[in-house]
Formats: C-alpha cells, sequence, structure tokens
C-alpha cells in the first residue's frame, strides 16, 4: 500500500512538472508530425539511423538565433554523420512574427543552404510539451529519445572566438561514452517563443 | 593701456572656459546615462540591504516585448521620483552595439531612467543567481528590498500588473 502511495505520488509529481515546465532530463519524448521547409512531414522516427536527435527550437528573427544559424549548421555537419541529425524548429507564432513565417523559414533554410530540417511547429503544440521558452534552446536526446542535455550551444553567444565551453559538443560525447552529460542543463539568454496574447 | 588690451583676452579665455566646462558636463551626462557593469557590481544593487526599493528590468532594444513594456516602467519611475526607489533597465544588448543602437534608442525614446549595459560573461553563471526559475529568455523583472527579492519572466501588460507585481516585495 505504501508503495502504490508512493508511486502515485511520484506518478502526480511527473504530471505536474510535465505540465509546468515540460520535459526534464531523463524523460521520454513524445514523437511529433511538423512540416518541413520543403513540405514534407517530419518525424524522429524518420531518423532510421539516429544514435540522437539535436533538438534546437530556433527561428528567422531573433539576434540570438542568427549568432547562431552557422553553429547549428556545423553541429549538423559534424554530427549528423555520427548518428546526431540536428532537427531545427521554430515554434513563434508567424502572426505575431511575421518574419518566421513558414514562406520567410524556406528563404532562410534556402539562403542559408540548411542541411537539417527546419521545421515549423504548427498550431504551437510542440514546444510548450518541451518546456521550450525562447530561441535557440536545445534538446539533446539519445537513441531511444530520452532528454540527456537542455540548454544553451555552448557559453559565448556574442563571441565565437571567445568560446571556451561547447556545451551540446560535449554533451554528445558523453551520451556517446554512455555516460550523463555534465552538465544536464545549462541557461543562456535568448528571445522568447511568441504567442498571441 | 596694457591692462586694458589685456582684459578682452582674459574675458575670451573665460568665456572658452566656461562653454567647454559646460561641454563637459553635457557629454558627462549624455554618458552616465550609460553604465556598463560586471556581474559583481549588479549583484552589489541586487543583495544591497538598506530600504530602497531597487527594480531591475532585464531588456534588450533588440527584444520587441522589452520594447513595449518600457513605457510602464518610465511610467512608474516617474511615479516614484521622490521615493525611496531606483530603478535600473539592465539591457543585455550587445556591447559592440553600444553606440550603434542603445544610446540612439535611449535618446530617440527619451528614456530618463538609469541605464546599466550588463557584461556579465557566460549566462550560465549568472541566471541562476538572479532567479533559479529564470529561463533566460527577456524581458524579466527583478525587485529587490532589504534582502528579500521577487522576479518574474515576461512582459507585463500595462502599468497596473507592474504595481501589481511589484507589490508582492511588501507580503
Amino acid at each position: 500500500m505504501k508503495k502504490l502511495m508512493y508511486a502515485f505520488l511520484m506518478f502526480t509529481i511527473s504530471l505536474f512538472s510535465i505540465n509546468a515546465q515540460g520535459y526534464q532530463i531523463g524523460q521520454t519524448v513524445e514523437d511529433f508530425s511538423l512540416k518541413n521547409v520543403d513540405g514534407k512531414m517530419i518525424s524522429l522516427k524518420d531518423y532510421k539511423d539516429a544514435n540522437g536527435y539535436i533538438v534546437i527550437f530556433t527561428c528567422n528573427h531573433c539576434p540570438y538565433a542568427i549568432m547562431y544559424e552557422q553553429r547549428i549548421i556545423d553541429l549538423h555537419k559534424k554530427y549528423a554523420k555520427q548518428g546526431y541529425p540536428v532537427i531545427a524548429i521554430n515554434p513563434n507564432d508567424p502572426d505575431v512574427v511575421p518574419d518566421d513565417s513558414f514562406e520567410a523559414m524556406k528563404k532562410l533554410s534556402k539562403k542559408k543552404k540548411y542541411p537539417f530540417a527546419y521545421v515549423i511547429d504548427e498550431g504551437q503544440q510542440v514546444y510548450p510539451k518541451f518546456g521550450a521558452t525562447k530561441t535557440p534552446h536545445v534538446y539533446l536526446l539519445d537513441k531511444n529519445k530520452v532528454v540527456k542535455y537542455i540548454g544553451a550551444i555552448d557559453d559565448n553567444a556574442q563571441d565565437i572566438k571567445a568560446v571556451k565551453i561547447k556545451y551540446v559538443e560535449n554533451a554528445i560525447a558523453s551520451i556517446s561514452a554512455g555516460t550523463n552529460p555534465d552538465p544536464a542543463v545549462t541557461k543562456a539568454i535568448g528571445c522568447s517563443i511568441k504567442k498571441k496574447s | 593701456m596694457v591692462v586694458l588690451s589685456v582684459m578682452p583676452i582674459q574675458f575670451l579665455f573665460y568665456l572658452f572656459c566656461l562653454f567647454n566646462l559646460q561641454l563637459t558636463v553635457f557629454q558627462n551626462i549624455s554618458r552616465e546615462n550609460i553604465t556598463i557593469v560586471d556581474t559583481k557590481t549588479l549583484f552589489s544593487l541586487i543583495d544591497k540591504q538598506d530600504d530602497t526599493l531597487r527594480v531591475f528590468n532585464f531588456w534588450a532594444t533588440w527584444c520587441k516585448p522589452c520594447v513595449q513594456e518600457l513605457p510602464y516602467f518610465e511610467e512608474l519611475n516617474r511615479d516614484q521620483k521622490n521615493k525611496k526607489f531606483i530603478l535600473y533597465l539592465v539591457s543585455l544588448d550587445f556591447k559592440t552595439s553600444i553606440d550603434k543602437k542603445l544610446k540612439p534608442f535611449i535618446l530617440k525614446k527619451k528614456i530618463s531612467s538609469k541605464v546599466l549595459l550588463f557584461d556579465g560573461g557566460n549566462p550560465n553563471d549568472w541566471i541562476d543567481r538572479i532567479d533559479p526559475n529564470w529561463s533566460g529568455s527577456i524581458p524579466a523583472s527583478l525587485v529587490s528590498l532589504n534582502g528579500k527579492k521577487i522576479f518574474e519572466e515576461g512582459e507585463f501588460e500595462n502599468l497596473q500588473s507592474l504595481n501589481a507585481f511589484i507589490k508582492k516585495i511588501y507580503k
């Protein structure tokens, strides 16, 4: 009985935490189906040989997202062949930020020759499940879609030359080695995700 | 005769000095409007143990919702003018855009509140220290009074909601 009560308590707490803050480290992500800039629907299950997933909430308009554009491209180029593809999700409501419309996403993807999927969170149902609050906001998942790392790409948005810690790269190295990333969570400044008020 | 010819020169020199002095004072005022602060300085302000109410609004010129709520903070600052109150508009603009973006913005919008440009290094080292519930998205606001702190992430829709938030410090 005590065990049952405890299980119930934990279940309630976990429900609460999902609702309040989204996925935490160690939780399994529910797959999604979102429209890519090429018009095709993208899900995690489409990546058959993945050893993990670099899910990045990012967008067109945010100065922080812009500063990380090239670094996100480089991440995919370096890690997709190791089985860690980037999946970029634009969580913003285009009615609030016209620069983040699907058409604008297509243009940016073409201009920057994005080698990864750049999908739109139409209806804004996916980002709240993750608990994403800003752009860019990284969720690194392992092979089983378990969240292993949440936070920033590195420790210096403004000056790539002054970067000392590459959080995402270190986290991937940890997962590949079968250990848990440390730090598992980092914080950075970013643009708030835009929704209708 | 000699004295007379020297007089106007002295007078002109005096005028010249006065003019220069005014110029310097004026430049200092406009420069003083933005103070660059590091983590240590910012936290020394936040953690001050006195009866002055301090409000810190984290914003940037590139952040639309931040810019939208700035007039409420300006209004608040005017309302609280004669009280023990200091508002700090803590800009997270990039250091490289102080002259290009931040200064022109302050002039254009006629910002009269104190603007700090926060140059704090790796955000992962200080976001949790401001408040563990802060995800790092802006705008965000912090109120401190005699060691007590309250925090809120997100923008205020009007002056009333901003005032309601600040009053929570007295609870």
